[in-house]
C-alpha cells in the first residue's frame, strides 16, 4: 500500500483550475519531485499536502488515514519554504525547539534533540545566532534541520535551494540527499529547476497547466518523454517533422535525407524528437549546415540548419576535429535515441 | 479570501465606525434643516452652506490658506529640490547631520514652532504679515517635500543620468531633460503633501495669523471657541471635501499608501 | 578620479543644499535659540519683556505646583492615549493586513485617510458626539448597557484621551502595518506546520516581530499627544490645560511671553529626550535581532 496517496486532487480559485485530476502514490522514503514551469500547479499541490489550502476535490491518505480532515498544526508534516520562514526574533537553537515545544518535548529531551539536528545539517555551534546573522546557505540548514527535528511523517520541500548561489546550490543538493537517504523520510520536493529534480529524485512528476503531464525516474522522463512538453522541458530537444512511408516495403521513417525501418504501427507526419548529445556527425543523414559552433569546455554546442530546420548539436570535447562554422554537415543519430510522437495508427 | 475570523470582523467593523463616525457626524450635522446642532432627521437642507457667505472671514480665511498652502509648499520645493538631490547622490561629512536637521520640523512641536515664530518675526517686524506666514509655513512643510522628492532620488537609476552625461548633457540640460522628468512624480506628491499640511495646519498658524491673515483652521477654532452652531459644521464639511478630493487625486497619482508610508516613520 | 573631480564632488552636495542650509539656519535654528532665551527674560504687567537674564520664569516652574500638575496631566494624557491606540491599533493593522487585496486598500484608505484631514474637523465631529450628558456616545453606551449613567466626556481628560486616540490612531496603525509588511508570508504556515494554535502563533511569532513597529508607532503618538494643541483646546476648554494651551494662552491672553517660552522650552526638551532615550533604548533591544 502506497504510504502518502492523492486520489483526483483538483483546486480551483474561482473560476480558474490550477490543479486538476491530480493522482499519485508516494512509497515509505521515497523522494518525490513535482517538477514544472512557474504557474504549474506545483505548489498549490504541495500547500494542499501541508494543509494550507483545502483541495477542492479528491483525498489526501497517509497511511490510509485521511489528512484533509487533520488540521495543518496536527498533520505533522516537516515542511522547508523557499524564503525558510525562520523566526527572525529566536536564534537558531529556539527555532529548531519551537516544533518540540509544541510538542511538549520534556526540556532535556528538547536540547539534545535540537543539538543533534543542528549538527545532521552541519551547523553544530550556531545554537545562539540570530538567522539574519546567518548566511543564505546557514538559513536554509536551520530551515532544514527545525523541520527534520519533530521527525516528520513526510517532509515538504517548496522550493528551498532557489534563493541560493549556483556553487552552494550543488553542494546543497548532495547534502539533502545524503541527509535524506540516511534518515530515509519520504520526501517531496517542489522545483521548476530540471536538474535539481534528476539528480535528488527517486520518481519527478512533471507538471504543466495543473496536469501531471509524466510520472516516471529521471532516467524514464529525460530518455522516454512522454508529451512535447515532458521533452522540451526536461533539457533541450530536437523536434524534426517526419512522414512514415507505408508504400515502400519495408516502410520507412523519413525526414529530409535521413531514414531508418519505420516503427511499427504508425503511419502519415510524426514528429521525432532526438537530444543533442545523442546527434553526430557522419557522412548520409539529414543535411544541415553548422551556423555556430560554441566550445564550453568539456563539450562544442553547434547551432545548425537543417532541412527540417534549426537543429542543435552536442559533441564532447574528445579531442576530434569537429567542424567548423560554414561547413556542410550529415546528422545521423540512432533510431533507438529517437522518440516519435504523433502520426496515425497504421 | 478573508483570513480573518468572526470576533476579528466585529472588532473591525466597530473600529472602522469609530474611525468614521466623527467625521461623518460633522457631515451630517451640516445638512440639518433646524437652527441648532441637530443630525438632519427632518430631511437635507442646504440653508448652513448657503449661510456661509454671510460670514465673508470665513471665505477670506479660505482663500488665504489655499494661497499660503500652494504658494509656501512651492517654495519649499525649491529648497528641497537640490537638497534631495545633495543627500540621494552624495556620501559626505555631515550628510546624517543635514538630513536630520532638514527633518527636525516633524519632531519639534508645533506649539514651539508657533512660538519661536511669533516671537522671531514680532522682533523682525514682521509680525502678523503673510510673509511670515509663508516663511513658517515653508519650515513645517519642508520635510514631507524633501522626503518624497528624497524617495524619488533615491530610486531613481544613476545609469540613466550617466547615459546623458556619455550623450552630451550636462548642468541644467541634464536636470531639465532627465532628472526632473524622472523624479517629478515625487515632486509633485510632496507638493500635494506639503499642501495638504499647510492647509491644516492650526497649532503654529494660531500664533502668528492676525486678523486679516487669519487661515481656515484658525477661523474655525476661534469660532468654535466662542460657539458650536451648524455654520462651522458645514465650513468643516467643505473642508473635508476638498481634502477628500486632494486626496483620491493623490491616491490615483502615486499610490497614498506610499505617500503615507512615507509620513509615518517619525510623524508630524 | 581626477583631483578636481573629487574635490567638485566635495563640494557640490554643500552647493545643493545650501539654500536650504541658511534658510533653516536663519528661520529655525535662530528663532529656536532665541525662544530659549526669551524664556530667561524678565516680564512684568506694565514694564513688558524686559532682556534680561533671570531664572524668574524657570524658578516659578518649578516651585509652584501648579505646573508640575499640569505637565504631569499632559504626560497622562499622552501615555494614555498611546496606550489606547496601541491596543487597538495593532489589533487592526494585523486583521487589516490578513485581508484580501481590495478590501484591504479600502480600509486602509478609511483607517489612514482622517490622517490628512483638518485636526480641527476631525476635533468638532467629537465635541458634537460626546455633546453633554445626553451626547450621542452617551446614548449608545447606555443603550447597549455598557454604562448605567452618563460619562461626561466635554471638559474632561476622558474626552481628550478618546478624541486624541483617534486622531493620533492612523500613526499607529501606520507603524504596525510597516512592520507587518517585513513580516514573511510564510512565517505563519511555518508555525502552524510546526504544531502551533492560532493564539501561539499570535503571541510566540506575530507579537514578538511587530513589537518594534508598536514601540515605534507609541514613541511618534506620544510626542505628538503630548504637544497636542487643537483637540485639547476644543475638548478641555479653557479650564483643562495642558502644555501647549497653556503656552498658547500666555502668549496670547496673557501676554506673559517670557513664562510661555519657559514652558515650551520645558516641552521641547523633555521631548526630545524622551524621543531620543526611547528610539536609543529600541535600537539597542533589537540590534542583534532586527538590525
Amino acid at each position: 500500500m502506497a504510504y502518502l496517496e492523492l486520489e483526483g486532487i483538483a483546486k480551483q480559485f474561482g473560476a480558474q483550475t490550477v490543479v486538476d485530476d491530480f493522482s499519485l502514490a508516494v512509497g515509505k522514503g521515497e523522494f518525490i519531485s513535482f517538477l514544472g514551469p512557474s504557474g504549474c500547479g506545483k505548489t498549490t499541490t504541495l500547500q494542499m499536502i501541508a494543509g494550507f489550502l483545502d483541495p477542492t476535490r479528491g483525498a489526501i491518505r497517509l497511511e490510509g488515514k485521511d489528512l484533509t480532515a487533520i488540521h495543518p498544526a496536527k498533520r505533522g508534516l516537516g515542511i522547508v519554504f523557499q524564503s525558510y520562514a525562520l523566526f527572525p526574533h529566536m536564534t537558531a537553537a529556539e527555532n529548531v525547539a519551537f516544533g518540540l515545544e509544541m510538542r511538549k518535548v520534556a526540556r532535556s529531551e528538547r536540547a539534545e534533540r535540537v543539538r543533534a539536528a543542528l549538527a545532521m545539517v552541519g551547523l553544530a555551534g550556531y545554537e545562539d545566532r540570530h538567522p539574519r546573522r546567518m548566511s543564505g546557505g546557514q538559513q536554509q540548514r536551520v530551515a532544514l534541520a527545525r523541520a527534520l527535528v519533530i521527525k516528520p511523517s513526510v517532509l515538504l520541500l517548496d522550493e528551498p535551494l532557489s534563493n541560493l548561489d549556483a556553487k552552494l546550490r550543488e553542494e546543497m543538493q548532495i547534502e539533502l540527499r545524503q541527509i535524506q537517504r540516511t534518515i530515509d523520510t519520504t520526501t517531496i520536493l517542489v522545483t521548476h529547476d530540471q536538474n535539481e529534480a534528476m539528480s535528488l529524485s527517486d520518481r519527478i512528476v512533471v507538471m504543466s497547466q495543473g496536469r501531471i503531464e509524466q510520472i516516471g525516474t529521471p532516467q524514464e522522463t529525460y530518455e522516454k518523454p512522454a508529451s512535447a512538453f515532458v521533452s522540451q522541458f526536461l533539457g533541450k530537444t530536437n523536434d524534426f517533422a517526419a512522414t512514415i512511408d507505408r508504400t515502400s516495403a519495408p516502410a520507412r521513417l523519413i525526414a529530409g535525407s535521413w531514414s531508418a525501418p519505420a516503427p511499427a504501427g504508425l503511419s502519415g507526419p510524426v514528429t521525432v524528437s532526438i537530444r543533442p548529445e545523442r546527434i553526430g556527425f557522419g557522412d548520409t543523414g539529414l543535411g544541415a549546415k553548422i551556423i555556430t559552433r560554441i566550445f564550453q569546455g568539456n563539450h562544442w554546442l553547434f547551432q545548425c540548419d537543417s532541412e527540417c530546420g534549426p537543429a542543435t548539436v552536442i559533441r564532447q570535447n574528445d579531442g576530434e576535429r569537429q567542424p567548423v562554422e560554414g561547413e556542410a554537415v550529415r546528422l545521423v543519430w540512432r533510431p533507438e535515441d529517437m522518440g516519435v510522437r504523433g502520426g496515425a495508427s497504421a | 479570501m478573508s483570513r480573518n475570523g468572526p470576533l476579528a470582523l466585529i472588532f473591525h467593523t466597530i473600529f472602522v465606525i469609530v474611525m468614521v463616525s466623527p467625521i461623518l457626524v460633522v457631515c451630517l450635522v451640516a445638512f440639518t434643516p433646524e437652527g441648532f446642532l441637530s443630525l438632519p432627521t427632518n430631511g437635507f437642507s442646504l440653508r448652513w452652506f448657503r449661510a456661509i457667505a454671510n460670514y465673508p472671514e470665513f471665505i477670506h480665511a479660505f482663500w488665504i490658506s489655499l494661497g499660503l498652502g500652494a504658494l509656501s509648499s512651492f517654495v519649499a520645493m525649491l529648497f528641497a529640490v537640490p537638497a534631495a538631490l545633495a543627500i540621494a547622490r552624495y556620501r559626505f561629512r555631515g550628510r546624517d547631520a543635514l538630513a536630520a536637521l532638514f527633518l527636525s520640523p516633524l519632531m519639534i512641536p508645533h506649539v514651539v514652532l508657533g512660538i519661536a515664530f511669533l516671537r522671531f518675526f514680532t522682533s523682525a517686524g514682521l509680525g502678523g504679515s503673510f510673509a511670515a506666514l509663508i516663511i513658517a509655513h515653508v519650515i513645517i512643510v519642508f520635510p514631507f517635500a524633501l522626503r518624497l522628492t528624497l524617495a524619488a532620488a533615491t530610486g531613481m537609476d544613476l545609469s540613466v543620468e550617466m547615459a546623458a552625461v556619455s550623450l552630451g548633457a550636462g548642468g541644467w540640460t541634464l536636470f531639465r531633460r532627465v532628472t526632473l522628468p524622472l523624479i517629478l512624480p515625487g515632486v509633485i506628491s510632496g507638493w500635494a503633501l506639503a499642501f495638504i499640511q499647510s492647509f491644516d495646519d492650526l497649532t503654529m498658524t494660531v500664533f502668528l495669523a492676525a486678523p486679516g491673515t487669519e487661515t481656515l483652521p484658525v477661523r474655525m477654532f476661534l469660532y468654535i471657541q466662542d460657539n458650536i452652531d451648524p455654520l462651522v459644521t458645514s465650513v468643516s464639511a467643505c473642508v473635508i471635501a476638498i481634502t477628500m478630493t486632494a486626496l483620491i487625486l493623490l491616491d490615483r497619482f502615486y499610490g497614498l499608501d506610499r505617500v503615507l508610508a512615507g509620513k509615518g516613520d517619525t510623524g508630524r | 578620479m581626477s583631483v578636481a573631480a573629487e574635490e567638485r564632488n566635495a563640494r557640490a552636495p554643500w552647493a545643493l543644499s545650501a539654500p536650504a542650509l541658511m534658510l533653516f539656519v536663519g528661520v529655525l535654528l535662530i528663532p529656536l535659540a532665541m525662544t530659549v532665551m526669551l524664556s530667561f527674560h524678565d516680564w512684568g504687567q506694565y514694564k513688558g519683556i524686559e532682556p534680561v537674564f533671570i531664572l524668574k520664569n524657570w524658578h516659578e516652574i518649578v516651585t509652584d505646583p501648579y505646573y508640575a500638575e499640569m505637565f504631569w496631566r499632559t504626560f497622562r494624557i499622552a501615555i494614555l492615549t498611546t496606550l489606547l491606540t496601541a491596543v487597538l491599533g495593532a489589533p487592526e493593522a494585523y486583521i487589516l493586513n490578513r485581508m484580501s487585496g481590495r478590501w484591504k486598500s479600502v480600509f486602509l484608505l478609511v483607517i489612514l485617510g482622517p490622517l490628512l484631514i483638518s485636526v480641527v474637523a476631525r476635533t468638532l465631529g467629537w465635541a458634537l458626539l460626546f455633546g453633554g450628558n445626553n451626547g450621542l456616545v452617551n446614548k449608545l453606551l447606555m443603550s447597549a448597557g455598557l454604562i448605567r449613567a452618563p460619562i461626561p466626556f466635554m471638559f474632561t481628560e476622558t474626552g481628550m484621551v478618546v478624541a486624541l486616540a483617534h486622531v493620533m490612531m492612523p500613526f499607529m496603525v501606520l507603524s504596525v502595518w510597516a512592520a507587518l509588511q517585513r513580516l514573511d508570508p510564510q512565517i505563519e504556515n511555518a508555525a502552524l506546520s510546526l504544531g502551533a494554535g492560532p493564539v501561539t502563533i499570535i503571541r510566540r511569532i506575530i507579537m514578538p516581530q511587530i513589537m518594534p513597529g508598536v514601540l515605534s508607532g507609541a514613541i511618534i503618538v506620544f510626542s505628538l499627544s503630548a504637544s497636542a494643541f487643537a483637540t485639547p483646546a476644543i475638548i478641555g476648554g479653557r479650564r483643562l490645560k495642558v502644555a501647549a494651551t497653556l503656552a498658547y494662552d500666555e502668549f496670547l491672553n496673557t501676554l506673559n511671553w517670557p513664562l510661555g517660552a519657559a514652558v515650551a522650552t520645558l516641552l521641547l526638551a523633555a521631548l526630545v529626550l524622551i524621543v531620543v532615550g526611547s528610539n536609543a533604548l529600541i535600537e539597542r533591544r533589537y540590534a542583534e535581532v532586527f538590525r
